[in-house]
């Protein structure tokens, strides 16, 4: 197959943002999981909705609100500006900044499903035995839930890569900076490079059918422990 | 008996008018004065229905190449519409109805009193253009800007809309400092009244001629020619030019 500089480039840059965010958002997510998994609160109906939120938004109204908030005069630009850090727009931590909003649901939902299944009684068990909490949560749930724990990371970073809409109009189109593979590939078919469009195409769908059939197949099934 | 065939006759008719229908393909730069041509040929052909799909020239000549239903292309260039006349994806020969021009535009600066050379200015970090490899204001404003001789200086400030449209997005929510964009843009009632442009001589780069084809799939629609007819009237001309393009001589919509 024939590879023009980019598109390393790109496929590099794609895997280090699905990476870094999948990172952030096991830590940002598991507490928020866990949290919506537990609580009785009232405000968990609301809370929920935010969070799945990004599911059902078009990227384009993400993007374009992103591209406010972000700019100099959004509450996220005045932000930065105030931490005397370098507006996000145009640069790769503002794609993992976007990207952490828009991979929020595939990483909290998995988690919350996995944390509600474990039922009080482990944490019970684990409280006679006086863990403490953090202890429990450790010890007991993250054992536990811990196939939760791999598809989350798995859908979030697979997620990630899928990612278009959002990085087109937020990003900048910088090579090795934000121009990520999806974007690429759109540029290609925009030139009329079909081969070159074909070849990277080829090479997303091939990583993405391994990562849902890793997924599928290593997901244990209870039919089949019998 | 005679009033009822009469009645018939003068609802058919009717009816056959109503089934008028043709979609059109504009480059993003015509969004603002196309949609005046269009109210304004919908005020004296009030049962026809005319719909326009603003986009990049560039996606709207490989969508035709895959069938795509417009009736009409106008395109930011002459290269695109050339080659689907060529390609015998057009009813019509390429007609160039108008030329663009490009501008600096800016609303953080007053960009009326810039010129290319000042955007390797330290205080500018970030520059929109269109995206150079498939939109034609893009390609124009890397000439402009190498003609300028500051490409060298300001290649790594640059950030790609993905159309002019975009671009002008980019710059106006202030995300980037200044922007090379179409002036039909920077009259536009969204732009005009939120910051300042100033002309690109037009020397420093190809000229952006516009064309428009009829399309293949419209060749026998009747609506399509009277559209594209519409388009050398005195009225448009006035119109295209009240949004900031330049018009070649003569009529421009005959074919």
């Amino acid at each position: 197959m024939h590879f023009v500089e980019g598109d390393f480039q790109a496929i590099w840059l794609t895997a280090r943002l699905a990476g870094i965010v999948t990172l952030v958002l096991l830590v940002l997510g598991t507490p928020a999981a866990w949290w919506l998994a537990r609580t009785g609160s009232r405000w968990k109906g609301l809370i929920g909705a935010v969070v799945a939120l990004p599911l059902v938004l078009p990227p384009s109204v993400l993007g374009f609100y992103l591209l406010l908030a972000m700019g100099p005069n959004g509450p996220m630009g005045k932000l930065t500006r105030h931490l005397g850090i370098s507006p996000l727009p145009f640069t790769f931590e503002g794609l993992v900044v976007a990207s952490i909003f828009y991979s929020l649901p595939f990483m909290v939902q998995p988690l919350q499903n996995a944390f509600e299944a474990i039922g009080d009684r482990p944490l019970e068990v684990a409280a006679t035995l006086r863990a403490s909490k953090l202890d429990s949560f450790f010890t007991v749930a993250v054992p536990i839930a811990f196939p939760g724990f791999l598809t989350a990371s798995i859908l979030t970073f697979a997620h990630t890569v899928g990612e278009f809409g959002v990085v087109l109009m937020i990003g900048g189109n910088i090579p090795a900076l934000t121009r990520v593979a999806s974007v690429q590939i759109y540029d290609h078919v925009e030139a009329m490079e079909y081969s070159q469009a074909h070849h990277l195409s080829a090479v997303m769908l091939g990583f993405s059918f391994l990562v849902l059939f890793a997924l599928y197949a290593l997901r244990p099934d209870p039919r089949r422990r019998g | 008996m005679k009033t009822l065939l009469m009645f018939c006759c003068l609802v058919s008719a009717v009816s056959t008018v109503h089934a008028e229908k043709i979609t059109v393909a504009a480059a993003a730069d015509l969004k603002f004065a196309m949609d005046e041509i269009v109210s304004e040929f919908k005020k004296s052909n009030p049962t026809d229905e005319v719909e326009v799909i603003y986009g990049s020239s560039g996606k709207f000549h490989a969508q035709i190449r895959q069938g795509a239903p417009y009736d009409l292309f106008f395109s930011a260039d002459m290269a695109f519409p050339r080659e689907l006349v060529k390609s015998g994806f057009a009813a019509s020969e390429v007609k160039l109805y108008a030329w663009g021009r490009t501008v600096l535009w800016s609303g953080a600066l007053d960009a009326s009193k810039m010129t290319l050379a000042d955007l390797a200015d330290a205080a500018i970090s970030r520059i929109a253009v269109a995206n150079p490899r498939h939109a034609p204001y893009g390609k124009r404003a890397e000439e402009a800007l190498r003609a300028a001789g500051v490409w060298d200086q300001v290649e790594s400030k640059l950030v790609y809309g993905e159309n002019i449209a975009h671009t002008a997005q980019l710059v106006q929510t202030g995300n980037a400092q200044v922007g090379i964009l179409a002036l039909s843009l920077a009259l536009s009632p969204e732009l005009s009244p939120k910051g300042s442009y100033r002309l690109i001589p037009d020397d420093l780069h190809e000229p952006l001629e516009q064309g428009f084809i009829v399309t293949a799939r419209a060749g026998a629609k009747g609506l399509a020619w009277r559209f594209a007819e519409h388009m050398g009237s005195a009225s448009v001309r006035e119109v295209m030019s009240k949004h900031g393009f330049v018009l070649p001589a003569g009529s421009a919509g005959a074919l």
